[in-house]
């Protein structure tokens, strides 16, 4: 849920990276933050582990219910039911597990279930098609990286628990399981080693809605007045002179998405700014037409080839 | 003062009229309102891809998708020179990425992807990997004679690097008849196909633990070679001493020679990662890396086709056959099989086919 940003001054700007269309379009597009990766992990991991265990849980069942049928004489019953589960319990426990995240990251959204949750997805690195092997690659990788130290420092523990010398592989196996587990944290990009060895990234996943144009609305369309006052609100050259688009930008941001008491809090700072008296009441229509006219303004500066990145420009 | 979240949720197919063009003031808001129609189609379509797949789309909307997708991205680079509506320009970024990552997606589905790959691309990635299949080929026999070095010096070697416990009757002092029995078939086909499945699942971990480990500069790979091959050393040493090279050697040939390829070409894979780490030549280390790793990751998928493969072998052939010549010959033919599937068959690239890393990159 992490991409609300509404403009790019929003996102983190160490996250920020640029990728460049076949048509020569930049696109700016946004690293998932490690942490955002984790969480999706988790539930990924949890996902497999309770659908596994409810698949173990069933065939147990089906199992006892075989031995149980046959009045618990071993001999009697049909070896190949029994064996013919053990299979269906072999290879489900190996597709599903190496199965839930090639599938899913092949499909269209290039994501887990996990990854959609959170609002992230794969990608390959520099703008690339994202291919099934990459894909395959990425996910090999994965068992090193967490599954296999997590196994092998488990069943380590089990051993010094029976009071078995385990000596110094204890710390190698912590010494690996942190060196994979931290390589996020050492590189830029946070790619871990899967990513490197198939070139692929984790981005964020863009989900921005088509907001409601502004100057067709209240005070902000041509012939636009306020309603409690009916006043039509203009600005002159010289007022619409002092502010750039970041301003006009976090104007619009507020417009948007702002309670009337911050709404009324940027007008006093507005009017002051412009030598106007601040009146009360009628906050809205005063900031939407000035929200109007600011744009315009500047907008028709952009075709003459003239920015004002901000007030201090 | 919105509920984003929410109202994506419940607002769902609840379309809102647009304004009349007429109504804004501002001529960037005008340019929107004339083309917003056509990015919210796009949109749209994007959403029911997202969804699932391309069946549920009509025709004429993937036709239109290419084409929308371009109005949208000249949309961005006009909007990006005339307006300064923050809200529209991150709605159409966001726009023309969802897009792109559907325009430029993966263009096969996994089934089209296995056959190119069954068809040319998996020989293909093997080939690729020749220097360091030699070198794992190597290092495979060098273990096996180390295994067998090791034990021939001192006998606690044995202990140490044969997993089985004191109840396998493969030990050091073990007469001619229990070493030719453990050879011998089980009674009956019962059983073997819960064996083929435990082989399978346990071979593959193994293989995909060697390419996984190819990453530390392929060093742990080549370990692990080794580690299982002195394995195999020592069972030769074991049954040399009683003269049963031969049969050990058929009875370990009947899925052997699919399953040590297999093996083998899942230690060239990791290798083949951590020599283009160590030594990535005039690609930077990111770039070399995952040219290398994709090109192994197809090794891999072959590898775990290899496993199946070696896993039936194993469970079915291997207990029901007993005739040392037999055994032979079904190896012999497997090998042969691979061989010429790997090096003899070289079907010419369809242009559409696999993506090699080469073209991809």
């Amino acid at each position: 849920m992490s991409v609300r940003g509404i403009t790019p001054g929003y996102r983190d700007e160490k996250r920020a990276r640029t990728l460049v269309t076949p048509e020569g379009l930049a696109l700016p597009i946004t690293i998932a933050p490690r942490t955002t990766r984790a969480g999706a992990l988790i539930i990924d991991v949890m996902i497999v582990m309770f659908t596994l265990i409810a698949f173990i849980l069933i065939i147990y069942n089906i199992a006892w219910g075989l031995i149980e049928g046959t009045g618990l004489d071993l001999d009697d019953m049909s070896k190949g039911a029994l064996e013919f589960l053990g299979i269906c319990l072999a290879l489900f426990v190996f597709c599903f597990w190496y199965g839930y995240f090639l599938v899913q990251e092949l499909g269209p959204r290039g994501a887990t279930l996990g990854k959609r949750i959170v609002g992230i997805r794969v990608a390959a690195r520099g703008g690339t098609r994202l291919t099934p092997e990459a894909v395959i690659a990425r996910n090999l990788l994965r068992d090193i990286e967490i599954f296999y130290p997590l196994v092998f420092l488990y069943s380590l523990a089990m051993l010094a628990d029976r009071g078995e010398p385990i000596g110094v592989l204890g710390w190698v196996a912590t010494g690996w399981f942190a060196l994979f587990l931290l390589f996020p944290f050492f590189n830029r990009d946070a790619l871990r080693a899967g990513d490197v060895v198939a070139g692929t990234w984790v981005v964020e996943r863009p989900r921005a809605k088509l907001a409601k144009v502004l100057s067709t609305e209240g005070a902000a369309s041509a012939a636009g007045s306020s309603e409690v006052t009916g006043v039509r609100y203009a600005f002159g050259e010289a007022e619409l002179s002092i502010y750039g688009e970041k301003e006009l930008q976090t104007l619009e941001r507020m417009l948007r998405d702002s309670p009337p008491e911050a709404l009324q809090a940027v007008h006093a700072t507005i009017c002051r700014k412009i030598g106007w008296d601040p009146g009360a009441g009628d906050e809205r229509a005063f900031l939407e037409a000035f929200y109007a006219q600011l744009r315009a303004k500047l907008e028709a500066d952009l075709r003459f080839g003239r920015r004002k990145a901000d007030k201090f420009a | 003062m919105k509920a984003p979240v929410l109202s994506s949720w419940f607002g769902r197919g609840q379309v809102e009229a647009s304004p009349d063009i007429e109504s804004a003031a501002l001529r960037s808001d005008r340019f929107r309102l004339e083309r917003e129609g056509e990015w919210k189609r796009l949109e749209a379509i994007l959403v029911r891809m997202e969804k699932g797949g391309l069946r549920r789309i009509a025709d004429d909307d993937l036709v239109a998708l290419p084409t929308l997708y371009r109005t949208a991205a000249s949309s961005l680079s006009v909007a990006r020179e005339t307006s300064l509506d923050a809200a529209t320009l991150a709605y159409l970024e966001a726009l023309v990425q969802r897009a792109w990552f559907q325009v430029y997606g993966p263009r096969m589905g996994f089934v089209r992807w296995l056959r190119g790959f069954i068809f040319g691309g998996w020989s293909r990635a093997v080939r690729e990997l020749w220097l360091d299949i030699c070198i794992a080929l190597f290092v495979m026999v060098a273990g096996t004679i180390v295994g067998w070095l090791l034990v021939a010096q001192d006998e606690a070697w044995f202990f140490r690097l044969f997993p089985g416990g004191r109840s396998d009757p493969r030990q050091p002092g073990a007469s001619r008849e229990e070493l030719l029995q453990v050879l011998r078939h089980d009674e009956g086909a019962a059983g073997l196909a819960g064996f083929a499945a435990q082989l399978f699942s346990n071979n593959s971990g193994v293989c995909i633990l060697a390419f996984a480990l190819g990453f530390a500069f392929g060093i742990p790979s080549l370990m692990l070679l080794v580690h299982n091959m002195a394995l195999m050393g020592v069972l030769l040493w074991l049954y040399n001493g009683q003269n049963l090279v031969v049969e050990l050697a058929a009875w370990l040939s009947v899925h052997g020679t699919t399953e040590l390829f297999g093996i083998m070409l899942s230690g060239a894979a990791g290798l083949h990662i951590g020599r283009a780490m160590a030594f990535p030549g005039k690609l930077p280390v990111l770039e070399a890396a995952a040219a290398a790793g994709r090109r192994s990751a197809v090794v891999m998928v072959g590898v775990v086709i290899m496993m199946v493969v070696a896993a039936l072998l194993e469970a079915y052939p291997r207990q029901l056959v007993e005739d040392t010549g037999t055994r032979f010959m079904i190896g012999g033919t497997m090998l042969v099989f691979w061989l010429s599937y790997f090096i003899l068959y070289r079907p010419a690239p369809r242009p559409d086919a696999i993506a090699t890393p080469e073209a991809a990159a």
